[in-house]
């Protein structure tokens, strides 16, 4: 199947999970990462129940964050 | 060293004011040539933690800007965030939560409205170094 990684069209087998995708692409701190599929958030919690499919749409993205808690 | 236009900075600025007493927050995109960091364009997102001393960036504008940079053949360079009451120099927060050691973190100090201050860090693990700014 043929999906799309941030940006980047990628040819992967059928049945690859979001989880495994995040091996695959050596997505770095994952544990920061959430990630949408055709615009949609799937929750890290979620990524290895959801099974991509031919033509889907994927971006990681990384929380960002931070604030001024704490500093005087 | 990282460079910014002064309409980038004002737009920052602006948005910043406009925001108190929250921290606001965004992205910055740009090109890398050599050793320097050029910003070509500056992100104003929402804080959804609509807080004076956290925030965290809106995935879904998150995600549009990074979309609209890759359009626009530019990549993503870190992000920026004010501190209201607060000086220019990264919170153990910021630190805690900056895992991009290659991310320019930009602070600006509004606890001086009327002598506002943006400085630029790079962040890995607990040490912060300041980054050369430059706005014109």
């Amino acid at each position: 199947m043929t999906i799309t990684v941030s940006g980047n069209k990628k040819e992967k087998n059928d049945g690859l999970t979001l989880a495994q995708l995040v091996i695959d692409e050596n997505v770095e701190t994952p544990q920061y990462v959430t990630a949408s599929v055709n615009e949609e958030f799937v929750s890290s919690s979620d990524f290895e129940k959801t099974v991509l499919k031919d033509g889907d749409n994927i971006e990681f993205l990384y929380f960002m964050g931070g604030g001024s808690y704490g500093i005087y | 060293m990282i460079k910014m236009n002064r309409s980038d900075y004002e737009k920052i600025l602006a948005h910043a004011l406009s925001e108190l007493p929250n921290e606001a927050c965004g992205l910055i995109g740009g090109i890398i040539e050599g050793e320097n960091k050029i910003v070509k364009k500056v992100y104003l997102l929402t804080n959804i933690d609509k807080s004076n001393e956290h925030f965290s960036l809106d995935p879904k504008e998150q995600l549009a800007a990074v979309k609209d940079m890759r359009s626009e053949g530019i990549m993503p360079l870190g992000n920026w965030h004010s501190h209201p009451e607060s000086p220019s120099r990264p919170s153990e927060e910021d630190k805690r939560l900056a895992y991009d050691s290659s991310a320019s973190y930009m602070i600006l100090s509004l606890m001086d409205k009327s002598a506002p201050v943006l400085k630029s860090f790079k962040i890995h693990g607990s040490e912060a170094v300041t980054e050369e700014l430059i706005i014109e």
